[in-house]
């Protein structure tokens, strides 16, 4: 006998027992421990068909297979790059996936990709030991030049984004920058000094009232209000 | 390793405005300190400056005087960059940072003559008071040397004597003597970065300095100490700039205490 013991939007807790029965299906979030499915993490319940996953509310980020996300060279060896995900892992960008150039052999690798800099990269695998790879092949892959990256919560970066890129759209509109967000919570910010400072506080507007509706409107008066100053 | 993190912060600063919108010598805000914020040390005080935060604790011993200054107390400043500050600190013996922190925090209440160690002096070659200062960072975000120097100075002026009771020191109470502080020495730390010079740098900033100075100066303008920092040399007018920033900043953060 299958049953569901949480309603959507319920704020659940780690060992939280979610449903019984084989009838539903542990999404992100959860895990099956025999009949039961049992809450791993602390968020709130979304149901979607038989799956039941949990949005998060709080939490580093974890690398998902196909995530765009800007990561930082930490380290240069001989196959490759080690690079900073902004989360527990840190990735791995091989000679191949890194550059459309021909890599001489024995080349210096610091003049494709130097310690400390950042880049846009696609991650292409995670292993179930949590080994990532990362391409920088793929439209709108890139190494950063100029700019700079601040960082947000991983979790409030869907609401950065919007609605199909709805948000990010009118803060570059408003404010003239260049914009990437990450998935892993690292957004890079390019443009006057001005405007730059107003598209970051801009962002920690969006992440202080991530969870209150009406969110798109209250950004665009605000950033109407500072632009008239 | 921090080139483009540098060139962006020196194209920034042909506008005059830093990454976090301040002009260049500006310090964030507020810069707070709170008196008294521990039990167990004779005198502490918390430091805020945005959102680096720092505790400074004093405690009052008797000990044997040192060989060299047989008529005088002494002061012992150590630090601890604890890594829930930073996690780029680490655990362990004090490395290098630390060991400059307390150096020059220790310089500039040395220096400056604010406390008269021939006064804590009880007995000449075997007993006087002695000052430990122990800083402790709760969170590095940018400009530590300001903000401990600043705590140690405000832990110093709350301080009280424990009660001597016969050759012992009572810890428990506290009497209402204080240590007689004459003046008020503070660490302005001025940063070369490109052509420009800022004050209160934050994490980001901290990466890509030049070169540092660090200016330790009393009410009336006087030097106390200084400390060279950051891998590019001076100049002598770039220092004298420096020296000007810092004790005019001196004079708008010890208004703070």
């Amino acid at each position: 006998m299958s049953k569901l013991l949480v309603n959507e939007k319920e704020i659940v807790v780690p060992g939280e027992t979610l449903a019984t029965g084989m009838d539903n299906l542990p999404g992100n979030g959860t895990y099956r421990d025999g009949e039961n499915i049992i809450a791993s993490r602390l968020g709130l319940v979304q149901l979607e068909g038989r799956a039941i996953k949990l949005i998060p509310l709080a939490g580093r980020y974890i690398p998902k297979t196909g995530d765009t996300i800007i990561c930082k060279v930490i380290d240069v060896s001989i196959n490759g790059w080690r690079l900073d995900t902004n989360s527990p892992y840190s990735a791995m960008m091989s000679l191949k996936d890194a550059t459309f150039d021909f890599i001489a052999r024995g080349a210096d690798l610091t003049q494709y990709y130097d310690l400390g800099d950042y880049a846009v990269g696609k991650i292409i695998n995670v292993t179930s030991q949590k080994l990532v790879d990362v391409t920088m092949k793929g439209p709108g892959l890139r190494k950063l030049k100029g700019g700079r990256v601040v960082e947000v919560a991983s979790n409030k970066v869907p609401r950065i984004i919007g609605k199909a890129g709805s948000m990010v759209s009118m803060i570059k509109d408003a404010t003239g920058c260049n914009i990437t967000v990450g998935q892993n919570g690292l957004v890079w910010i390019e443009g006057t000094p001005e405007n730059e400072f107003l598209a970051i506080q801009t962002i920690r507007k969006i992440e202080n009232e991530s969870h209150l509706s009406g969110l798109t409107d209250k950004i665009k008066a605000y950033l109407e209000k500072a632009k008239k100053k | 390793m921090y080139s483009e993190l540098r060139n962006h912060i020196i194209k920034l600063f042909e506008s005059n405005v830093r990454l976090d919108g301040r002009k260049l010598t500006e310090y964030r805000k507020p810069v707070t300190v709170e008196y008294g914020v521990t039990n167990t040390a004779e005198g502490s005080a918390r430091v805020k400056i945005g959102n680096t935060e720092v505790i400074a604790g004093v405690k009052i011993e008797i000990n044997k005087p040192f060989p060299d200054t047989p008529a005088e107390g002494g002061l012992v400043v150590g630090a601890e960059l604890l890594p829930l500050s930073n996690p780029d600190f680490e655990l362990g013996p004090p490395g290098i940072e630390a060991i400059e922190l307390a150096r020059t925090v220790d310089r500039g209440i040395r220096e400056s003559k604010c406390v008269d160690f021939k006064k804590l002096c009880i007995e000449e070659g075997e007993k006087a008071w002695f000052l430990i200062i122990d800083i402790v960072t709760i969170n590095d975000a940018g400009n530590l040397s300001d903000a401990s120097s600043l705590a140690a100075l405000a832990a110093l002026k709350d301080a009280r004597f424990p009660k001597l009771e016969g050759e012992k020191l009572n810890y428990k109470e506290k009497t209402d003597k204080r240590l007689d502080i004459k003046n008020s020495p503070i660490a302005v730390t001025v940063i070369k970065i490109g052509e420009k010079f800022i004050v209160d740098p934050d994490t980001d900033e901290e990466k890509a300095i030049d070169a540092r100075l660090m200016v330790s100066s009393i009410e009336d303008g006087t030097l106390c100490a200084m400390q060279k920092g950051g891998n590019y040399p001076l100049t002598a007018e770039d220092i004298i700039k420096m020296v000007d920033i810092g004790i005019e900043k001196g004079k708008e953060l010890r208004k703070a205490l």
